[in-house]
């Protein structure tokens, strides 16, 4: 299994593709294989605060429910409101289309203590 | 007699291949120190035996000949063809539907329940059931707190005191502080919730008030939720639902949350249970609601089904993140309900009201016009009305041993109350009940 | 007018062995919903008619306002009872049920119901007594409800029983209330804010410390599937209110530590709470009263047979130790006068004691007040309390010697085709694990589930205890034969072997049952729970991918 090069991960499978200033965030294929088929996605707020590694949602599947962990800090700017009616895009597309969240970054320097591709591929054999 | 089928042959063979000599070696895993010691349990009894003692005890109860006591539990006809589909073993000896391709019956049943609930609160969707009424109340008050972030209820005193009881212990449990708001028991007044000190409500998660109240008397619904609303409230209405046939739906009149008691709906008196707790919400809550959901959908082959839904809710898999622990619903109890619902249809069920409705004004008038009683409230009743007669209480005891139920007294619950008797009529309440309660309270003057 | 589906195939060739009929039967029909049998002025039952009385009856006596009339009347079904009666009786076809089929559900205890009971619970003494009745007229069900705490308190070792709880979680509910009621009581309530919970614990114990305030600690279990006494002394400060473990626990095991697990939990000023739920292993054998425990649920309708009813209803009495008795739920039924053990003796006999009276106590002032209204689940009690005398002293003990007993005949008989991850003597029940399926053939314990049901059977517990990986709970209870138990041997082995042969035709199983494999994912996302009306217009979405569903014909 190979993850996407130019993301960052967080040890709670969760992904940063920066953008700048900015930072769009989702979680990993393998999380979304581990909980199965999706059916429902509590998304933060815009204009919400996120810490990192503090809980800032939900995923729900048939059989599991999982809090969503900030993978870095920032202001929420943007949600992905096609999860609300298609939470299936997160075991569909999870690096892309299932994205969750786009948000202001606030400390740059967290970007350090995540994983690359790499160790991200090890940490998930 | 027990109902192990096996026999010494079948207890050797079993033996024989576990590798064990004798039964005892099976319980070698338990610590000496904390065997048991013998128990002071009887004989077994073969079924005649049985029978006798369970019929020695229930010949220890007088059932009365004529009863006017309701006070959340009421006797209403159970239709024979609802005691036939309940005495289905596929239904009775079934579990929990988690293996929905052999358990169709159950799922389809429940899901026809939610509709019926929904249909007679006009609410959007209703659970699969709770224990009773007074439990429904008390996870509406705790499904409004999850959804306001409050953490205080209000709850009239119009709502039953032993539901009140209820609400309290599970508010204890999360610390949720619980406000009572009166209700105008003064004389002359109705019985009813009092607006003023409802709009004196401050920082509330919900107003829960009853229609009809514990006093038989009916609240200003629509009223009463405004005031909730406008305090940032969600209002929690408990209802009884043959009432439902007649009175306006809590949908209609604003309710977010709806709790009731469903024993009405072909369930037996009991001595106070099983019965089964209704709950109905709207669709933008149900994440929020405890308890199990039936819902459709399809196979492989398109052909329609129902499996238990939204159940990362459940606390088999949010365990600790639960809504709440409740694990069973009444299922049996809500099948009665179901097919009471059926077997009555909306005529029926109208019938059942306005018949209980006509019996409790024909009781009320033939006291009043007899000058043995009067009514204690003003205002509107529904079929259950508060009387007041000299030493009420001396007089129901009298009665009562003559076989007479004369309803329930209410200074037990309410001891501003004094010399007040609450009484219910039914559709199996005849003319020669009230008649015989009538001349009984003559020779007891 | 139904909406005739066309019987499912049986690709397997094998015939129904579901429903005792073959592929083709018209009794695998899958039956409309009751709203679509409906049509305009059909009834079953009738009522005395209202009007003549309504003229009549009413003076002085106020109507009610328009205001809070209903616009529209509730569109209940409108059936014959004929029709009704056809409807229901073919939805219980669609289940399987004890009655029907082997229900081997690890720690649901699906023994036998006896009808005994269902006679006992109608009698119309017992099911018209009203609970609000003067007291003088239900004594035959206070003395009923006192006689069964007595025999619960005998079988358990405690002290003191509540009958409220409506089920075991709600049993639990009230152990937590307690518990915190207690720490409370002894100005301790503050500090102790954690409950411990084995990693193998049933979802309802940590959902019920949580809604009680209390934060779950969970407490791993050892390589020989009893808790960790190391890591539960670890855990065990003066800042925990209970542990909350189940014995024997939910992999069948007993836990041969536990003297020294409640002495540990004893000494650290913390509440020892059972769980009930497995008592059908020890009867007789192990009273947790007596061995230290303050707390108990008891399932009624595991334990004492009482039907499961699709789902409930169920009930979960608790007992307590001294310490733990003033908090107890009220009213609580007690004797107040006659003597306890005449009273009990003579009852024993078959006899009422003359002078007895029974009453209910509210007096409590410590108590938590209530979990319910009124009583409790008192159909319930009627049903168990006849379980108890019809099979009495020695019988009890031959429940657990022969559910003991059967739970290891199928642990010998499977062990070697199913990974067994605690080989170890087994009590009631048996946990084994499909993950060598899962690897070696890639079929998991869901798939052998389904299989399982196109033999007749119900499938056991999966995925429960969330320890053991791909786990598959057996509970084959004392009701068994040894033919039932030798057919399940048979079943489990065949599809062990199908497994590797054709690991294509578990995966398509259930092929004949009324419906196969439910999209559960597109049930929660989008949720239809309620029939729609003709003339409502947000009719829920069809599913993602689901064919389009053909009109009904008339």
């Amino acid at each position: 299994m190979s993850y996407p090069d130019d993301l960052r991960y967080s040890k709670e499978h969760e992904w940063v593709r920066v953008e700048g200033s900015r930072a769009t965030i989702g979680i990993t294929s393998f999380a979304a294989d581990e909980l199965g088929d999706v059916v429902f996605v509590e998304l933060p707020e815009v204009g919400a605060t996120l810490s990192q590694f503090g809980t800032f949602g939900v995923v729900e599947s048939v059989k599991a429910v999982s809090d969503l962990y900030a993978p870095i800090s920032g202001e929420v700017i943007e949600v992905n409101e096609a999860l609300r009616d298609a939470p299936e895009l997160l075991n569909a597309d999870a690096f892309g289309e299932g994205w969750i969240a786009k948000v202001e970054l606030t400390d740059t320097a967290q970007l350090d203590g995540l994983m690359d591709a790499a160790a991200y591929t090890a940490e998930t054999a | 007699m027990t109902y192990s089928p096996h026999t010494d042959a079948d207890r050797a063979q079993m033996l024989d291949a576990v590798g064990v000599s004798s039964v005892e070696d099976l319980f070698a895993d338990i610590p000496a120190a904390v065997r048991a010691s013998a128990w002071d349990v009887p004989a077994p009894l073969v079924e005649q035996e049985v029978r006798a003692e369970l019929a020695r005890l229930a010949g220890r109860n007088r059932i009365p000949e004529v009863s006017f006591l309701g006070a959340g539990a009421y006797r209403h006809l159970i239709p024979s063809v609802v005691g036939e589909v309940i005495g289905r073993s596929e239904f009775a000896t079934s579990y929990t539907p988690y293996q929905p391709e052999v358990s169709q019956g159950t799922l389809q049943s429940i899901y026809e329940f939610q509709s019926l609930i929904c249909e007679l609160t006009d609410m959007e969707v209703a659970t699969a059931s709770h224990y009773d009424g007074a439990t429904a109340t008390a996870e509406a008050a705790l499904m409004a707190c999850r959804l306001t972030r409050r953490t205080r209820v209000a709850v009239s005193a119009g709502v039953s005191p032993d539901y009140r009881r209820v609400l309290e212990t599970y508010c204890s449990g999360p610390g949720i502080e619980v406000v009572t708001v009166p209700v105008r028991l003064a004389e002359g007044e109705d019985g009813t919730t009092d607006p003023a000190a409802v709009q004196a409500l401050d920082d509330v998660a919900c107003l829960i008030a009853a229609q009809p109240n514990y006093y038989g008397q009916l609240e200003p619904m629509r009223e009463l939720a405004d005031a909730a609303h406008a305090a940032g409230a969600q209002f929690v209405a408990v209802v009884e639902p043959t009432s439902l046939a007649l009175l306006e739906a809590p949908g209609a009149y604003g309710a977010d949350i709806v709790a009731a008691e469903g024993q009405p709906l072909g369930i037996p008196i009991n001595f106070g249970g099983p019965y089964v707790g209704l709950m109905a919400a709207r669709m933008a809550s149900v994440r929020q609601m405890p308890g199990r959901l039936a819902g459709a959908t399809r196979d492989a082959q398109g052909r329609k089904g129902y499996v238990l839904t939204l159940q990362a809710r459940e606390q088999h898999i949010r365990r600790e993140k639960a809504a709440s622990n409740i694990c069973t619903n009444q299922a049996l109890m809500a099948l009665a309900a179901t097919a009471y619902l059926t077997a009555v249809g909306p005529n029926g069920l109208r019938e059942v009201a306005e018949l209980s409705m006509t019996q409790a004004r024909h009781l009320a008038g033939a006291l009043e016009s007899a000058g043995l009683a009067e009514r204690r409230f003003g205002g509107t009743y529904l079929n259950e009305v508060a009387l007041r007669l000299p030493n009420a209480a001396r007089r129901h005891a009298t009665l009562a041993e003559r076989g007479i139920v004369a309803g329930h007294i209410l200074e037990r619950d309410e001891p501003e109350l004094r010399d007040t008797l609450l009484l219910a009529a039914t559709e199996l309440t005849t003319d020669d009940d009230i008649a015989r309660l009538v001349a009984g309270l003559e020779q007891t003057r | 007018m139904s909406v005739a589906e066309a019987p499912r195939s049986d690709a397997s060739g094998r015939g129904s062995a579901f429903s005792g009929a073959t592929a083709g039967d018209a009794l695998t029909v899958v039956e409309p919903l009751i709203f679509e049998r409906s049509r305009a002025e059909r009834r079953a039952v009738r009522f005395p008619s209202a009007s003549e009385r309504a003229r009549v009856a009413g003076d002085g006596q106020p109507q009610l306002p328009a205001s809070v009339l209903r616009a529209h009347a509730p569109r209940l079904p409108e059936v014959s009872e004929l029709d009704m009666l056809r409807h229901f009786n073919r939805l219980a076809h669609l289940n399987m049920a004890i009655d029907l089929n082997f229900y081997p559900l690890g720690s649901c205890t699906m023994k036998y119901n006896p009808k005994v009971n269902e006679w006992a619970a109608r009698l119309p003494g017992l099911a018209e007594s009203h609970p609000l009745d003067p007291e003088a007229l239900s004594q035959g069900s206070l003395e009923l409800m006192w006689l069964l705490a007595e025999l619960l308190k005998e079988i358990s070792g405690f002290g003191a029983i509540s009958l409220q709880p409506a089920a075991g979680a709600h049993g639990e509910l009230t152990g937590m209330l307690m518990t915190r009621a207690y720490h409370r009581a002894n100005g301790d309530g503050e500090r102790r804010t954690k409950v411990l919970v084995p990693d193998s614990a049933h979802g309802t114990n940590p959902a019920t410390a949580t809604m009680v305030g209390y934060q779950t600690v969970t407490i791993r279990s050892n390589d020989r599937g009893g808790i960790d006494l190391d890591a539960l002394r670890a855990s065990l400060g003066q800042d925990v209110a209970a542990l909350m473990i189940t014995n024997p626990s939910t992999l069948g095991i007993f836990e041969d530590q536990i003297d020294q697990v409640l002495a540990a939990v004893k000494d650290a000023g913390a509440i020892a709470y059972m769980d009930g739920a497995n008592l059908n292993a020890i009867l007789g054998r192990f009273k947790p009263g007596e061995a230290g425990f303050d707390i108990m649920h008891f399932n009624l309708h595991k334990t004492f047979s009482t039907p499961h009813g699709g789902g409930g209803p169920g009930a979960g009495p608790v007992g307590v130790s001294e310490r733990i008795e003033p908090f107890l739920p009220r009213p609580m039924p007690v004797l107040v006068e006659g003597d306890p053990d005449a009273v009990r003796a003579n009852a024993w006999a078959g006899q009422s004691t003359p002078g007895v009276r029974f009453a209910l106590d509210d007096d409590r002032p410590q108590s938590i007040g209530k979990v319910r209204s009124l009583y409790g689940n008192f159909g319930m009690f009627v049903r168990a309390y006849t379980y108890i005398r019809s099979n009495g002293s020695a019988g009890l003990r031959e429940i657990s010697e022969d559910a003991v007993l059967a739970a290891n005949y199928l642990r010998v008989s499977l062990h070697d085709v199913y990974d067994l991850p605690y080989d170890r003597l087994s009590k009631h029940e048996v946990v084994f694990s499909g993950r060598r399926q899962k690897r070696e053939h890639g079929v998991t314990t869901l798939d052998i589930a389904k299989a399982i049901l196109d033999h007749g059977v119900h499938p056991p517990t999966i995925y429960f205890p969330l320890i053991v990986e791909e786990a598959l709970m057996v509970e084959p209870t004392e009701t068994e034969s040894l033919e039932t138990l030798d057919h399940f041997v048979g079943v489990m082995r065949e599809i062990a072997e199908l497994a590797a042969s054709d690991p294509d035709a578990i995966k398509a199983a259930p092929v004949t049952t009324p419906v196969g494999r439910l999209d559960e994912a597109a049930a929660a996302r989008k949720p239809d729970l309620r029939y729609r009306f003709p003339d409502e217009t947000d009719a829920p979405d069809a599913p993602a991918g689901a064919p389009t569903p053909e009109a009904p014909t008339a």
